[in-house]
């Protein structure tokens, strides 16, 4: 029969919607107050902080409404601001430098909701308020650096396999080895093609030079390494910030973007992003007595310092090691089974490592992690002072004599040698970074935006709601239903995917994709009318409107996708917001527009004699 | 209810002369604009320091300029921003300006300055050369829009109609932003996207232009180019009426009410629906017809089948 579905179509328009709707949910409940614990500089919140801030909480009469521990942070929630202000103040005192406290709004969604996989939209920061930061990593930087590190490296391997060789210099874009004689150069070239595969090699018989140049695909390995490095550093600094949900993302070949929501104070966000943490390696000072030291007579080739529970150390204050040698360093574990981190050295850095270790074996070695932090007070020229706090993260016996690489147990966890590994790697910067774009937006006008957004949004749907029932009449409303359902399916795909953020101008988008989405059901009820005037039976024209119409607007909105996803690919931020509405909206309004609209017909209209149809 | 009740089919292409006129005097005269006036590029292009500053009161402009001035900004530009209490300060970027602590400092100055309580509302910090890359970014996208579009247009429909729709796109955006140049107005991010909405827009009024077009050539039998054209506008030019007015509802929503920071990308995509509406009924078909649209281009290949030129074999 003409214009019937079968009931598993209808049931299946029925259950995207409702699916739709389901996801958009979460977006209808207030955020409540909260407080986030986390930890810094490898510490994680557990069992016990979640203890002591429990208790804590009840000894000051807070009361709070939920606690819970995840992914190694602490998230307490509150029924009001006023006690979440209370108990940020309380915690920040008796949890010490050990863990950052944030403030924080946490969607409230129900325990069923969440259990679901559903989660409110993501707010851009032109809604929320807040800061981002964009970093330009100096790549010419990043690959001088590279250089550097080889022109040692190839020192050490011909001084390895007694080449003798002039001198070894940085060229341009390429490192020169001079030799005195013709063999020497045979050798060399022969020796450090197979060593060095990803360098094009090229010799000089004239001057008995041999000239290494890094191979595009390793030109664009140092330039990932260092973008990649400088994320994980830039990652670490905001974590210690204590932001509740931070962005740190890369964009492009040599940007990263950092969005922290809620920040105001973008004079201390930029001082920590600008700081810089580095490592030591010192020997502890066995023949020292510490029990003096901490009476305050330390050795004068001395010094004492702390390990992270307090523990006091005194080590020699002969650096063996600084950190900037430090090419690599991961996680993994012994062959016990306890968790260990490995660390790889430059060549220059091995062989002071060879050195300083050889005549000490058995004996303890520290790894001091340091850090300058920005403090409140100002020099005369008004720069703010950085305070130099060190720190001893690991005291490890040294078992042989160590070189480029080597490895370091005893420093906890698997989680904690984990992070210790990426401290190890953030370290020492690559290459420098520099803000080359700011934007912050005040809480006031974040609130501005949403409030203008969603009038916006109310009165386009209005005004096209009254234009469609006036026009067309009982069609008017069943295009007005699929308006409403795609204006759920587009929240409800928004919160489902992970990446997308609303903003200012995907709000437009929304409004954009209402005025374009109806084009769809004008396209058919406009051929509905036409076939019907042309004397067609009313069954008849409202199939043969639907399917004259269908190719055409599958061509409409794909050229239109096109144009979105280019925008989406070079866009940023809020633009790539409105792309990202537009291009769901598009999506979603040729499901609703088409499938949907059609379901209702089917189901109203279809399948009977009618003389008339209002339309 | 029905806003056209066309009897009689219109007779556009043979206004195509008066239209084609009409066109190129505009498309002129938004060139004779950007080469004259240039754009007015945002601070996304053009890099700089952007202060909007929330008066508790209705600011006094001159009174502001004069604390600039005095504080060591001579150069900075100060406007007011959709309301007589908010106001903008522009610095462009120069050596020596400590963007770090600019904001507070402005602000702190300003208060001093003029005695009222204020808020900071929003700070915005773009590097010269983020702008540049961005403007060359934006160049390329637009590039890349029209060229995947032909191609898909051309791939779907026939090239004369590729050629039309493409031809009727650059129409748009340069009437866009010759408005844009004509009036001084700001040109930022968001311009930038209305104006990638506006192709995505005037392509879908195209698109079905077109696909009737070439409905209409493979159906009806009698008829020129032109007259087969005439017909297929004026049986889509009640869609094209009604989607232009839901659309322009939408947009005069988000013109009135979606406040200063998208009132460009509102005013862009406003002209943008006119001038796609025009452009798709009289550039994209009259550049067709020039081409020399006809009914053989666009009706399928008839696929010979194996034997039928043969006689039939009879036992």
């Amino acid at each position: 029969m003409l214009n019937k579905y079968p009931l598993w179509k209808t049931l299946m328009v029925l259950f995207i919607v409702a699916f739709g709707a389901l996801y958009a949910l979460p977006n209808l409940y207030p955020e409540d107050p909260a407080v986030q614990v986390s930890g810094l500089r490898g510490v994680e919140a557990n069992a016990a902080t979640l203890d002591s801030v429990k208790s804590e909480l009840t000894a000051d009469n807070i009361s709070f409404s939920s606690i819970v521990l995840e992914n190694g942070q602490l998230l307490v929630r509150f029924s009001d601001t006023e006690q979440q202000l209370r108990a940020r103040d309380l915690l920040e005192e008796s949890l010490g430098d050990k863990f950052s406290v944030a403030l924080n709004l946490t969607p409230a969604t129900p325990a069923w909701l969440a259990s679901v996989g559903g989660t409110p939209m993501k707010l851009g920061l032109d809604l929320s308020g807040g800061v981002s930061f964009l970093m330009e990593v100096n790549m010419s930087e990043a690959i001088v650096k590279a250089q550097d590190a080889l022109v040692d490296d190839f020192r050490t391997d011909l001084r390895g396999e007694k080449i003798r060789y002039r001198s070894v210099k940085k060229a341009n874009n390429s490192i020169n080895v001079q030799f005195r004689n013709a063999e020497d150069l045979t050798a060399a070239h022969d020796f450090l093609k197979k060593r060095y595969r990803d360098f094009l090699m090229s010799e000089n018989a004239d001057n008995l030079t041999l000239s290494a140049k890094m191979t595009d695909q390793k030109l664009k390995e140092v330039r990932e390494y260092a973008l990649q490095q400088n994320i994980t550093i830039i990652r670490n600094r905001v974590n210690e910030l204590g932001v509740s949900e931070p962005l740190v993302q890369r964009q492009g070949k040599k940007h990263i973007i950092i969005e922290l929501p809620g920040v105001q104070d973008t004079a201390k966000a930029k001082e920590i992003l600008n700081a810089t943490a580095t490592i030591e390696f010192r020997l502890v000072d066995t023949d020292g007595d510490l029990s003096a030291a901490l009476n305050g007579r330390v050795p004068a080739s001395s010094k004492l310092l702390y390990e992270r529970d307090g523990k006091p150390v005194l080590l020699k204050k002969r650096v063996m090691l600084t950190g900037d040698h430090i090419v690599d360093a991961g996680s993994s574990f012994d062959e016990y089974s306890r968790p260990q981190v490995n660390i790889s050295l430059d060549s220059a850095g091995g062989g002071k490592m060879s050195n300083g270790t050889k005549s000490n074996i058995g004996k303890p070695m520290a790894t001091v992690f340091i850090e300058y932090k920005p403090t409140d007070r100002k020099d005369a020229e008004g720069n703010t002072i950085f305070e130099k706090i060190e720190e001893v993260i690991s005291v490890a016996t040294i078992q042989a004599r160590l070189g480029k690489t080597f490895r370091i147990t005893g420093a906890g966890s698997q989680s904690e040698a984990h992070n210790l590994a990426l401290l190890l790697r953030a370290g020492a910067l690559v290459a420098p970074i520099q803000i080359v774009e700011e934007r912050t937006v005040g809480p006031t006008l974040g609130a501005e935006n949403v409030k203008l957004g969603f009038q916006a949004i109310l009165m386009g749907f209005g005004l096209v709601f009254i234009f469609m029932i006036i026009y067309y009449r009982a069609f008017g409303v069943v295009a007005n239903l699929a308006l409403g359902a795609n204006l759920v399916l587009i929240i409800g795909v928004m919160s489902l995917i992970p990446g997308a953020t609303l903003t200012l101008p995907g709000m437009a988008g929304i409004v954009l994709t209402v005025g374009m989405a109806v084009d769809a059901n004008v396209l058919i009820f406009e051929r509905i009318r036409e076939e019907m005037r042309e004397g067609k039976s009313i069954q008849q024209s409202i199939h043969q409107g639907y399917d004259a119409a269908f190719s055409t607007i599958i061509d409409a909105n794909i050229t239109t996708l096109i144009a979105a996803l280019i925008l989406y690919a070079i866009g940023t931020g809020p633009i790539k917001g409105f792309a990202i509405t537009l291009s769901i909206g598009i999506i979603t309004s040729m499901f609703t527009a088409v499938v949907g609209t059609r379901t209702i017909v089917n189901a109203v209209w279809g399948g009977k004699r009618l003389d008339k149809l209002s339309i | 209810m029905q806003i056209l009740q066309l009897k009689e089919t219109v007779a556009f292409m043979s206004y195509r002369r008066g239209a084609l006129i009409f066109s190129v005097i505009l498309m002129l005269a938004s060139v004779f604009s950007l080469m004259t006036n240039k754009l007015n590029f945002g601070l996304d292009f053009t890099g700089g320091t952007l202060i909007e500053v929330g008066f508790e009161k209705a600011a006094d402009l001159n009174k502001i300029r004069a604390v600039m001035d005095s504080n060591g900004y001579p150069d900075a530009v100060v406007q007011l921003y959709g309301s007589s209490r908010d106001v903008v300060i522009r610095l462009a970027e120069r050596e020596g300006l400590n963007v770090e602590m600019l904001g507070n400092e402005v602000l702190s100055a300003l208060q001093a300055g003029t005695g009222q309580n204020m808020e900071m509302r929003r700070i915005e910090f773009v590097g010269g050369s983020v702008g540049d890359e961005l403007a060359e970014q934006g160049g390329l996208a637009m590039l890349t829009a029209l060229i995947c579009i032909l191609v898909y247009v051309a791939f779907r429909f026939e090239w004369r109609f590729a050629l039309g729709s493409v031809f009727a796109l650059f129409h748009d955006v340069l009437l866009t932003l010759g408005l844009f140049s004509a009036l001084k107005l700001e040109f930022d991010l968001t311009v930038l996207a209305a104006i990638l909405a506006v192709i995505g827009y005037s392509l879908n009024d195209t698109i079905v232009v077109s696909d009737r077009i070439r409905e209409n050539f493979r159906k009806l039998r009698e008829g020129g180019p032109a007259d087969i054209i005439n017909i297929s506008l004026t049986q889509t030019l009640s869609r094209t009426f009604i989607t232009s007015i839901t659309t322009l509802l939408v947009l005069a929503a988000l013109f009135f009410r979606g406040g200063e920071l998208i009132h460009g990308f509102a005013t862009a995509l406003l002209f943008g629906v006119f001038v796609g509406t025009y452009s798709s009924i009289y550039v994209a078909s009259s550049v067709a017809l020039a081409f020399g649209i006809s009914k053989e281009d666009l009706i399928p290949e008839v696929i010979d089948k194996e034997g039928a030129d043969q006689e039939e074999m009879t036992p």
